[in-house]
């Protein structure tokens, strides 16, 4: 870590959040502090049980939310209320634009940037078949899986050659194959674009699968348990499913988050055995 | 047309049929209602002649403007309200009860205002539609998905941008229903309107002539307003369907 | 705590109306619009009135059959076009233009069917309420979740006991809005059918004392029609939220 560390992309140094009460209920401490080092290039994914805070890490991450305590940085700036330029982030739920076409729907960024036309449809048509979106560039949303949908969100990100890629559970309302496959998916980006990738996930063995760096979390107030460093290769994909490696990993995982799962669902007195 | 659509104007067709079977047998007086076909010829003697071609271009005329205000107006209302939730959660009774006033109280007021000119009779149409327009901008506004903001800063749009580009397409297709419904409330807030108060316009040219003992013209007039209403209407309906279906909406 | 806390924005609401009818007075002059605190005082002397009492209670009882055929008329064809598919379908469309059509434009044909009568203002203040209930009863019931009618068969319910324990109850919130707007539909009708034939009622009231230029009497009586309809939608709207909060 020592050579890497001089490279750190992005970082959170005591970053924690408090949503405060609203008429009447109490604040809600949801993240941190946390700390944590983005190396340029690597992926990184978030585990931990639901309502841990990791979609606020995300968020704080983004410049979406100020932290209430600690700082953010992004490429040696801080971080101040406003998404900075260069970051992208694809979310869970559909966002894709119902009333354009894929085609517009991923120029849609492009086009406020100021950027040529001809560079536009030269990206666009590019991220369209990059993400095999080619054949569906005239189709609207609504005709679309929503796996097509999630990929479209992708290719609207992609377009901006974004140098950090914020992932937020981006494959939850998926089924478990097409998981796998989108999984893929985003490890072909990463290499193509080498970005840097966050990816936030509930699921274990997206998170062992897909990344170099994996940081358990806590239930809520969301911190870093242990950050697992998995050793694959760049060059994977979903077939390390198969090695003995991948079921360790995983292995250590649940290890860590049992006891954090079963708090956040509130069976506090079995956690404590 | 599909099967409903044939069985829809079968329906229609036969209950026409039935009225003028009704008045041509004697079962409905004369006096009362004249069969329909005598409806139709009166209503083409009428437009023919062009006797009161000035009233209907002042009536639709002032429908057209009471929309135009009506729409622009309730949907920057909606807009404003919707981003000051305090004033909204106040204004919630006033909304639900609003239709229940009889507004034709503030004519008066208006001739006062605008003297006997066409206005007064054009904002008892605006006072009537502009509401509807601006609950529906409310809901549209309101099933913008959350998500959509956050993109929006993800892209770094500032609040002119957002509204424009993001929430308005988001909420069109409720918009688009707001101003269904403000085009037929414009239609009834007019006419009812002359109907009542006003010295000229189709409303009052119906209601001399139910004074008048003057079937043909009325049947003639009140039809005409059926056909325009209902037409309006219709192609109305068939772009929202397109629009709702290009975006996967469930509209009936 | 919250409730208190609406309750004060919408009298601060109130205030501001009330604030904006002196402006407006003012600008006017007293014939088209009088000041507020004379009108409250001429309503105060008016409303315990022999002649207002009259029309009132002509009003009440003209808008209670028509509420009563609104409601009757309206909830039979709408359960009708919501569980017979067809109907639905071709029907639905009818409604709406129907719905959407000024009925004021056919206030004549019933006033030659029925003349200056009763009857006539009970049809007119029907035929503004029956549509909006029926339309709101045919959605409520083509809306019920597929999957209640599974789970009722999978629980082997009797045909009444589904009605009563699982679609009454699923569809009772949509149907009590229409039941809402069509109340509110149903007295502008009758007011509207008094105010043309400006005879009997409330509307008549209404009408006259415009023409007479009585600002007062006029302002009075809509004040009274709109507190009336303004109590009864806060409490049907209330009935519709607890049903709401349920679902």
């Amino acid at each position: 870590m020592t050579a890497a560390a001089a490279d750190i992309h992005a970082s959170l140094a005591g970053a924690t959040r408090i949503y405060p009460g609203v008429a009447g209920t109490p604040a809600v401490h949801a993240l941190g502090p946390v700390d944590l080092a983005l190396t340029r290039g690597e992926f990184f994914a978030v585990v931990g049980p639901s309502g841990c805070g990791k979609s606020t890490l995300l968020e704080v991450l983004a410049g979406l939310q100020r932290p209430t305590a600690g700082t953010v940085t992004f490429e040696d700036r801080k971080i101040a209320g406003q998404v900075p330029e260069g970051i992208g982030v694809v979310f869970q739920e559909d966002a894709s634009f119902p009333w354009l076409t894929v085609w517009d729907n991923t120029a849609f960024g492009l086009r406020r940037s100021g950027v040529a036309a001809a560079e536009i449809r030269r990206r666009v048509d590019d991220a369209l078949a990059f993400m095999g979106l080619k054949d569906f560039a005239r189709a609207y949303p609504a005709q679309l899986s929503g796996g097509m949908r999630q990929r479209v969100c992708i290719s609207r990100t992609l377009v901006l050659q974004p140098r950090l890629i914020l992932l937020d559970e981006p494959f939850g309302a998926l089924d478990a194959q097409t998981r796998l496959l989108m999984g893929d998916e985003v490890l072909r980006l990463w290499r193509a674009t080498g970005a840097t990738v966050l990816l936030i996930t509930h699921a274990l063995d997206e998170a062992a699968m897909l990344s170099d760096r994996i940081g358990t979390m806590s239930a809520r107030p969301g911190r870093f348990l242990e950050i697992i460093e998995t050793g694959w290769p760049r060059e994977r994909d979903s077939t390390i499913v198969s090695e003995p490696a991948f079921g360790e990993i995983t292995g250590r995982l649940w290890h860590n988050l049992r006891g954090e799962s079963l708090k956040s669902l509130g069976y506090s007195k079995l956690a404590a055995e | 047309m599909t099967r409903v659509g044939w069985i829809r104007l079968i329906v229609i067709a036969a209950a026409v049929a039935a009225l003028e079977a009704a008045c041509r047998l004697g079962l409905i007086d004369h006096h009362v209602v004249i069969p329909p076909s005598e409806m139709a010829q009166a209503l083409v003697r009428l437009l023919i002649s062009g006797q009161d071609d000035g009233q209907i271009a002042r009536t639709f005329g002032i429908v057209i403007v009471a929309i135009a205000i009506s729409v622009a107006g309730g949907f920057a209302l909606g807009v404003v309200i919707h981003a000051l939730p305090r004033v909204r959660r106040a204004l919630d009774p006033f909304f639900a009860t609003y239709y229940a006033v009889p507004i034709f109280i503030f004519y008066p007021v208006l001739i006062v205002l605008f003297g006997l000119s066409v206005m007064p009779i054009v904002l008892m149409g605006v006072a009537t539609a502009i509401v509807a327009m601006v609950i529906a901008t409310l809901n549209g506004l309101d099933r913008v998905p959350r998500v959509l903001g956050k993109v929006a800063r993800v892209h770094r749009m500032g609040a002119m941008a957002t509204a424009l580009r993001l929430k308005l397409p988001a909420a069109a297709p409720y918009l688009f229903t707001g101003v269904k419904l403000a085009v037929s409330y414009a239609f009834i807030g007019v006419i009812a309107s002359e109907f009542i108060l006003a010295p000229a316009g189709l409303g009052r040219v119906i209601s001399d002539a139910y004074t008048d003992f003057n079937n043909p013209r009325m049947y003639a007039l009140m039809l005409l307003l059926v056909i325009v209403a209902t037409a309006v209407n219709m192609i109305l309906h068939v772009f929202d369907q397109r629009w709702a279906q290009r975006r996967g909406i469930g509209k009936p | 705590m919250i409730a208190a806390k609406r309750a004060a924005d919408t009298l601060l609401l109130l205030i501001v109306m009330v604030l904006a009818w002196q402006a407006l007075h003012q600008a006017v002059g007293a014939t088209a619009l009088p000041a507020p605190i004379p009108t409250f005082a001429y309503l105060a002397k008016f409303l315990p009135s022999a002649r207002f009492g009259e029309s009132a209670w002509a009003t009440l009882v003209s808008f209670f059959y028509a509420l009563l055929l609104s409601y009757a008329i309206g909830l039979a064809i709408g359960v009708w076009m919501g569980f017979h598919r067809l109907s639905g379908a071709v029907g639905e469309p009818i409604l709406i233009s129907l719905y959407t059509l000024p009925k004021v434009t056919l206030y004549p044909v019933v006033l030659l069917i029925f003349g200056l009568s009763v009857a006539g203002r009970v049809t007119f203040g029907a035929m503004h309420g029956v549509l909006p209930v029926a339309l709101l009863t045919m959605n409520a019931i083509r809306n019920i979740p597929p999957v209640y009618l599974k789970s009722s068969q999978a629980l082997h319910l009797s045909k009444w006991q589904v009605i009563a324990t699982v679609l009454l109850p699923a569809t009772l919130p949509e149907v009590v809005a229409g039941l809402r707007i069509g109340f509110t539909l149903t007295l502008l009708g009758v007011l509207l059918a008094e105010m043309f034939a400006a005879k009997h009622g409330l509307g008549s009231l209404i009408i006259n004392a415009m023409q007479l230029l009585q600002g007062e009497e006029m302002v009075s009586v809509a004040l009274v029609l709109f507190a009336f309809a303004a109590l009864a939608n806060a409490l049907l709207l209330f009935i519709e939220h607890r049903l709401h909060r349920r679902v």
